[in-house]
């Protein structure tokens, strides 16, 4: 296994003002290293969904730092944390995200059009990208026309087309059923196996489990347990 | 010392400001240089156009009953603003139609006039001392009064009659159309412009009227000479001028002077002003400013059209900036994942801001369309709209300036939608 691509350290993040205001993350610590797949795991309102923000540099911490491939996110502007974004993360949601108005080619290209790359080769680059999520023969067909899976699959292709070092996935299997479940893991498991990138997953689903490199349980804000793969206790 | 601070404080201040110019203007060329050599690559293969045009136009074209409501309040705003505008430019140029006709190089009027249908008269002596003064060549009187014109078919219509004696100086009908100049030499002839037939209960040329009690024969027709006072003139020599119109044979209204070959017209001028006793000389270029002013600003009739002017432009941002801001609602999800995946600001801004051009370039079209409609069949009426080029031009980027000011409220929102939110939706 590599270098960490995302670090946290030490993290603690409110959300909400006033008397509503409460610690989500309390000093939170974890590594995400290229070449593994980790989950994330905790029950609802335990910090899972803040944790994956502040690690995909969309909501800055209150105390702690956080380095995205080696480079802090302290202290940066929030044009500056969308070219970190752009550059070194890929995001999978629960809701997958699609333009509903673009083909699945198109949104795929979306993550290299945000880059200013407008290439004949980005066309080669997103059907290699439709070939790895096996969806090479729905390149001109709109998100309605998919399957929740296929759906899924096209928002991986367009978290990874981009050459992100860190894929950061929300829930990807919630909405899906067994089989396309096992599927859209296989792929993210895939991803990770060669070897550069990291792949983090928040996730409820236990079916998930046999893919994890680590799992990290986190329960009111704070890492309760670091396991390896068969429960083993691991790094965090 | 207070003054040496202060000078120091301004020199520094534009410094900076020049720097900031030179940045800007720098900034500007290398935009321009990118875009150029994009386009070079689009054109010739190299590059695929960016996706934010193709999301612009699906987000635009995806609500076509919103698309409808956005086009349709372009267009009603466009076609105000233009009939107005249009109108604004027709009273501008009608309002100093005569002045531009009228080869002269000064104009004498009475002290005090405010615009050329300003009927008040100079004495002949006024003429004698306008020739005393070196550099006049010719002083020739031209008079401009309102008369009562007898309709054949009972009552009467007032006219405004400019009576001038057939000289190179003179004022005479233009546009032609029917009859000759030199009939105008023939004993009562008059001539008037064909859009007044019907006022006027003539049915043309040769027709027998009464002007005052006095008899007039049409000898000659026009076409488009009109005034905007919707009073039609009606042009005859000088002294049956003053016949019709009850004025002695030494008045005037105005004097054309024609300088002398090598004279400075600005002191002549100077000289004429302080030579006239109750009269004041004016180049035609400030004869022509003093009756727009008055006309158009003085009399609240400019006013009007600009404020229905700037209606339109007010409704028409309403609208715009309504449809952008719920079409960037109904999309803010979509937005909000743009964000998340690093898409910068400006990309998102020009997602939203070519929406806005594309809902103007449909809007400005339909309504240059109903505006030259609006042209064609106001041409023969009393005050015709007029759309030149240039208006066109400018009316074109002001929609344009009015379609991106309308996308503000719709990037405001964008810009204050945080990316986090994609994982709550």
């Amino acid at each position: 296994m590599s270098d960490p691509v995302v670090e946290a350290t030490d993290v603690v993040k409110f959300l909400g003002q006033g008397a509503g205001r409460v610690r989500a993350l309390r000093g939170v610590s974890l590594s995400l290293n290229g070449g593994e797949l980790v989950l994330l795991m905790g029950p609802s309102g335990s910090g899972k969904t803040t944790l994956l923000s502040v690690l995909g540099c969309m909501l800055s911490p209150n105390m702690g730092s956080v380095r995205v491939c080696g480079r802090a996110t302290a202290g940066l502007a929030p044009e500056q944390l969308a070219a970190l974004r752009r550059d070194h993360i890929g995001f999978v949601f629960q809701s997958y995200h699609l333009f509903p108005t673009l083909t699945a080619m198109d949104n795929i290209r979306l993550a290299l059009d945000v880059r200013g790359d407008y290439s004949r080769r980005v066309i080669e680059r997103a059907k290699e990208a439709l070939a790895t999520v096996g969806l090479s023969h729905k390149t001109r067909s709109y998100p309605l026309q998919l399957s929740s899976g296929e759906q899924q699959r096209v928002a991986i292709a367009r978290a990874i087309i981009g050459d992100a070092a860190a894929i950061l996935a929300d829930e990807p299997t919630a909405a899906l059923d067994s089989e396309n479940g096992y599927a859209v893991m296989s792929i993210l498991a895939n991803i990770a196996r060669q070897g550069t990138r990291g792949v983090l997953v928040v996730t409820h689903d236990p079916r998930i489990l046999p893919f994890a490199d680590r799992i990290i349980h986190i329960e009111d804000g704070r890492i309760v347990r670091g396991t390896g793969n068969g429960g083993t206790s691991a790094q965090i | 010392m207070t003054r040496v601070e202060f000078i120091s404080v301004s020199r520094q201040g534009l410094r900076d400001g020049l720097c900031r110019l030179r940045e800007f203007t720098a900034r500007m060329l290398i935009y321009l240089w990118r875009g150029a050599a994009f386009a070079v690559s689009l054109l010739t293969g190299r590059k695929i156009a960016p996706l934010f045009f193709k999301l612009a136009a699906r987000n635009l074209f995806h609500d076509r009953l919103r698309l409808a409501a956005t086009i349709a309040g372009i267009v009603f705003s466009m076609v105000l603003v233009t009939v107005q505008m249009g109108l604004f430019v027709s009273f501008r140029t009608m309002v100093t139609t005569m002045i531009d006709h009228a080869p002269a190089d000064l104009w004498i009027m009475p002290l005090g006039t405010k615009c050329f249908e300003d009927p008040a008269l100079l004495d002949e002596r006024e003429r004698f001392r306008a020739l005393s003064v070196p550099g006049v060549a010719e002083a020739v009187p031209v008079l401009v009064s309102f008369a009562q014109w007898h309709i054949p078919s009972g009552g009467t219509t007032p006219v405004l009659l400019i009576g001038s004696d057939r000289n190179e100086l003179g004022l005479q009908p233009w546009n032609i159309v029917d009859g000759d100049l030199y009939d105008l030499a023939i004993p009562d002839a008059i001539a008037v412009d064909r859009s007044y037939f019907e006022r006027l209960g003539t049915s043309g040329l040769g027709d027998t009227v009464e002007i005052r009690d006095l008899k007039a024969k049409i000898r000659l027709v026009t076409q488009g000479i009109r005034s905007f006072t919707t009073t039609p003139y009606v042009f005859t020599p000088l002294d049956r001028a003053r016949s019709y119109a009850a004025i002695s044979p030494n008045k005037a209204t105005y004097l054309l002077v024609r300088l002398q070959t090598g004279a400075n017209a600005e002191s002549v001028r100077t000289h004429l002003n302080q030579t006239l006793a109750k009269a004041e000389a004016l180049t035609p270029d400030a004869f022509r400013s003093r009756s727009r002013s008055f006309w158009l600003f003085g009399t609240g009739a400019g006013a009007a059209l600009f404020a229905g002017a700037l209606l339109g432009m007010i409704v028409g941002i309403v609208i715009v900036a309504q449809t952008l801001y719920a079409s960037t609602k109904e999309f803010s999800n979509e937005f909000a994942t743009l964000r998340a995946i690093g898409s910068s600001s400006q990309y998102i801004y020009a997602v939203i801001i070519i929406q806005a051009l594309m809902s103007a370039a449909i809007g400005f079209s339909v309504a240059a369309a109903i505006g030259k409609v609006v042209v064609k069949t106001t041409a023969d009426t009393a005050l015709p709209v007029l759309i030149p080029a240039g208006l066109m031009i400018s009316l074109f980027l002001l929609t344009v300036a009015m379609c991106v000011v309308s996308a503000i409220a719709a990037i405001v929102h964008i810009v204050r939608t945080d990316p986090a939110v994609v994982f709550t939706r």
